[in-house]
């Protein structure tokens, strides 16, 4: 509960202190642009099979995470922004896995 | 671009409960929902798959090099976003202006390539040689096989069969989904000109940063949905036996 | 930027007559206006219900047409459901949130308003579909593939669409209001867990819908891409599991029946507590089921599709998590069973309903547990069985509570107390038509009588409790017309409430009835739970509300109305004919309520007064 109701001197939409520099945001475009080009040169790797699926999937995870966390500040912000993003996704995630679930979807044909 | 009326001196913060921002809480909230929407997308889409009855596949129209050219893109566009948010708050608004506009072009190129590319899967021909391996053939091309009886191997099987919603029910997931999310990053796009021409007017400052802000917040919550949908949709649909 | 050369019309400032309605951005007057129009369309529902019952008070009886009875149970689930219990519960949290919880309005202001208007054309747009050319009449959960263009070509299924994303746009606006509102607009001191049980299940219930809102907005985008494009998401010509549609709507169904209970018990858990002068008893215990209910409730969805042949795992794993949800379900009875236990209990008709609530929703409850095992489902999917379940959830719990709510809360919209003697009529009427109407269905579903059929013959011997249910459904609509009496009766002559006429807990009784514009004069400084009890009672020595900001009435500064969310929401209405009729109208309809959010957007808060 404490997540919520936090102390109103911490919180400052204007300040943003605490806020990387464009050079750490630079470095954060590197990675996702490295990480994508090793996503579509992985893909043509023949001998990784279906070894790729968990590869590509930490790929893009990584990726997500790091526009998430830096390029929308939620590394810096109020942990409440947090949980309501990472509450939805979740949430999303966990019930149409479910949904694949039901449908057989992770049932090799 | 919703106001917080109650509290008539404007984005002051200090006077909430929990020192956060109304407007930004409201964004943050609608991203959490906004999941579940692309999530629902995604969900139907993959339960989709496999599951048509006609070709053309995804294997057949996706052209991967280009897909990763305009996601590479979109990428830059979060970068370059994030740019000009941080140039505005260390209060320099031509930085702003050149970084935002920059967002917007990229946003407009990664449109373009989108547009281009349901026009190039509308418009999808079967072709190949006759003297190819049937084993090299997708199972679409298979179907187009008999096209070859009593045509020497030199011969080229050429037929237009274009992809659309209507055609199957791959057509129908991936246009919408994609769709969809075309059609929130027009949105960001008027969002950011809007947003660009308002600087113009003094109504964005150094001091009055929130409107981008939650602009930007949408613009990279648009990307990592793309960045989702280039696994999920583009690379996992043309990996073999998945 | 059409919005920057146009010039913008001023705010208006001080609005006179229809206008002041119009525009206003009050949260008590939209409230209001959320109450009355939600009543309204309750009755509507009502009297389609009355149509069914009365076709099916005899044997092959001939007053409506199988293809009539079919619109009939789809806009009477639609209607109760979307028009009349939610809107109904989006009244109270209008009106009450912001005085719980020591607010001078909610953080949107204007967006409450589009919410509202928005409701109102979604209801408009589905209302209308009986006049042009046939309602809706695939059922309130439209399953693929009877919704298809193949089995439905006419209007009626498109109408239930674009009402529904219409009705789903307003829900998400309030729901996203409300969350802001109560996480960020709470009085000093009021931290989470000293907020009244009311505000919780509000936000509860607020981040259910904002949720599962969305997933029934993919549904009927594809659906609608189904219907209008030839697109293929449902068609199983093409391949498409209907299936999907069953998942995908069932996935925000469930989530969809705690939206319409959990206000329903938040209301109960103030009115219980009040009148029988105890505090809730067991609140971190009844905080705590409600957010456990509110969770598992995306973990039960396949409940409702035991019958499709799901398999044996699937089926056991979701009979186990419905089963489990008994538990918090439990808890928060027993609570209120605890909470009445020794109190000094005073039986107003406000806390008749409340109890009335509790035995009825037990009964409910019970019914839900026998069909959440998948084998006793197996032999009650698609009867009356069922019907009588969700009858004693919805009608015994929801609108037994919504009605307890009225009782307990007029006298503070009003100033007016209702008429004590014609509400005990009016719940003793209620009571017993209720039971009346929906305990025989228990019957004839268990003798096998399926839900959704327009007749029956008489040889499968249900014409006696069909004959007693179609009874007390008219009887039950006698005693709606109690309340609709009792309601302008007292509106016009009932006695002088004053502030606190029932020995309040929470901060809505510390200021007058009706309240003023701005709510406080000066925002409440909160130290405990039930904060206007400890005060009264002075347990607290420091406890005071009001004090606090020290402004002056003067100085308080309300946002002025606005134009624009009825603009905005005009368009929208005009879009969703457009898109059923003609295109170019559709457009036009887009492009007004594009530049109304623009107008929106740039419109200052408060036009300089003159003075």
């Amino acid at each position: 509960m404490n997540l919520i109701t936090k102390d109103p001197k911490a919180q400052s939409d204007t300040a943003h202190t605490g806020h990387p520099t464009p050079l750490t945001y630079f470095k954060i475009a590197l990675i996702l642009s490295i990480t994508t080009a090793i996503e579509v040169g992985v893909f043509y790797i023949e001998w990784l099979g279906h070894g790729i699926i968990p590869v590509l999937v930490i790929l893009s995870g990584l990726k997500f995470g790091l526009v998430a966390l830096f390029y929308m500040h939620l590394k810096y912000d109020s942990p409440l922004f947090s949980w309501f993003f990472f509450g939805g996704l979740a949430l999303a995630t966990s019930v149409f896995i479910a949904v694949l679930g039901l449908f057989k979807f992770f049932v090799a044909q | 671009m919703l106001e917080a009326g109650a509290d008539p001196h404007g984005e002051n913060s200090e006077h909430t409960t929990t020192g956060l921002n109304h407007r930004k809480l409201l964004m943050w909230a609608f991203l959490g929902s906004d999941c579940m929407f692309f999530g629902t997308l995604i969900g139907t889409y993959l339960v989709s798959k496999g599951r048509s009855l006609v070709g053309p596949y995804a294997v057949d129209v996706f052209d991967i090099p280009v897909t990763s050219v305009s996601t590479f893109v979109l990428l830059m566009s979060s970068m370059s976003m994030v740019l000009a948010y941080a140039a505005l708050t260390r209060g320099s608004l031509k930085g702003f202006r050149i970084w935002i506009a920059s967002t917007a072009i990229m946003g407009m190129t990664f449109l373009s390539f989108q547009v281009f590319e349901f026009y190039e899967f509308a418009n999808h021909e079967v072709h190949f040689k006759c003297s190819t391996p049937i084993s090299d053939l997708t199972e679409h091309e298979r179907t187009f096989i008999d096209k070859c009886a009593g045509q020497d191997a030199s011969h080229e099987v050429e037929e237009q069969h274009g992809l659309t919603p209507r055609t199957n029910l791959f057509g129908t997931t991936f246009f919408v989904l994609t769709g969809f999310h075309g059609a929130h990053v027009t949105l960001g796009v008027v969002w950011l000109l809007s947003l660009l021409f308002y600087s113009f007017r003094g109504g964005v400052t150094a001091k009055r940063n929130l409107d981008v802000d939650l602009a930007a917040l949408y613009w990279h919550f648009v990307d990592v949905v793309w960045i989702v949908i280039f696994t999920v949709v583009y690379l996992f649909g043309v990996f073999p036996g998945f | 930027m059409i919005s920057l050369t146009i010039p913008i019309p001023k705010r208006p400032t001080h609005p006179t007559g229809i206008w002041n309605w119009l525009t206003t951005i009050d949260h008590k007057r939209i409230g209001i206006l959320y109450g009355v129009t939600a009543f309204i369309l309750f009755l509507t529902g009502g009297i389609e219900a009355l149509y069914m019952r009365a076709q099916l008070a005899t044997p092959e009886a001939e007053i409506v047409s199988p293809e009539v009875f079919n619109q009939l149970f789809t806009m009477h689930g639609t209607t109760m459901i979307f028009l009349a219990i939610m809107p109904m519960g989006t009244a109270f949290f209008n009106y009450i949130i912001p005085l719980q919880i020591g607010a001078r309005d909610v953080a949107f202001p204007r967006l409450n308003a589009f919410s509202y208007w928005t409701f109102l054309a979604g209801a408009i747009m589905l209302k209308s579909s009986w006049f042009l050319g046939g309602a809706p009449n695939a059922g309130w959960f439209g399953y693929a593939p009877i919704t298809g263009v193949p089995y439905n070509p006419g209007h009626g299924i498109d109408f239930w669409i674009l009402s529904l994303q219409i009705l789903g746009i307003a829900s998400l606006a309030a729901a996203f209001n409300f969350v802001v509102t109560i996480i960020n607009m709470r009085a000093p001191g009021m931290s989470l867990m000293r907020m009244p049980l009311f505000t919780w299940m509000t936000f509860v219930t607020s981040l259910l819908l904002i949720l599962a809102f969305p997933v029934i907005t993919v549904a009927l985008i594809e659906l609608m891409f189904d219907r209008f494009y030839g697109a293929n998401f449902f068609v199983p010509a093409a391949g498409a599991s209907p299936l999907l549609w069953q998942h995908l709507f069932w996935i925000f169904g469930h989530p969809e029946v705690y939206i319409l209970i959990l206000p329903a018990m938040g209301i109960i858990s103030e009115i219980i507590p009040t009148f029988s002068k105890k505090p809730l008893f067991g609140y971190p215990v009844v905080v705590l089921s409600g957010v456990v209910i509110a969770f598992m409730g995306w973990m039960v969805w396949s409940h409702h599709m035991f019958t499709v042949g799901l398999g044996p795992v699937a089926n056991s794993v979701f009979a186990l998590t419905t089963m489990a949800i008994a538990v918090p379900t439990g808890v928060k009875i027993f609570s209120w069973m605890g909470t009445m236990w020794r109190g000094s209990i005073h039986f107003s008709t406000a806390m008749l309903f409340s109890v009335g609530f509790v035995a009825l929703f037990i009964i409910g409850g019970l019914s839900g547990v026998m069909h959440s095992s998948a084998a006793s489902d197996a032999q009650q999917q698609d009867t009356y069985f069922i019907v009588a379940h969700l009858h004693y959830v919805l009608f015994g719990g929801s609108i037994m509570a919504l009605l307890a709510a009225v009782y307990y809360w007029f006298p503070k919209i009003t100033g007016r107390l209702m008429s004590e003697s014609i509400g005990k009529i009016n719940f003793w009427l209620t009571f017993i038509a209720m039971n009346l109407t929906f305990f025989p269905m228990h019957f004839t579903g268990l003798d096998g009588m399926p839900r959704r059929i327009y007749t029956y013959g008489t040889e499968m011997g249900w014409d006696l409790w069909n004959a007693v249910a179609s009874m007390g459904a008219f009887l039950l609509a006698a005693s709606i017309l109690v309340f609709m009496h009792n309601v302008v009766r007292s509106y016009r002559k009932g006695e002088i409430s004053g502030s606190d006429p029932w020995d309040g807990r929470t901060l809505e009784w510390s200021i007058s009835s009706p309240p003023p514009e701005y709510n406080f004069a000066e925002i409440p400084v909160v130290e405990t739970r039930d904060p206007f009890w400890a005060q009264k009672r002075d347990s607290v020595a420091t406890a005071r509300v009001g004090g606090g900001s020290g402004e002056g009435e003067h100085d308080i500064h309300m946002p002025q109305p606005s134009y624009w969310p009825l603009v905005v929401s005009i368009g929208l209405l005009i879009g969703g004919y457009g898109l059923i009729y003609n295109v170019a109208v559709a457009v036009v309809g887009g492009a007004i309520a594009l530049i109304a959010v623009y107008a929106w957007s740039f419109e200052p808060v408060n036009e300089p007064e003159e003075h």
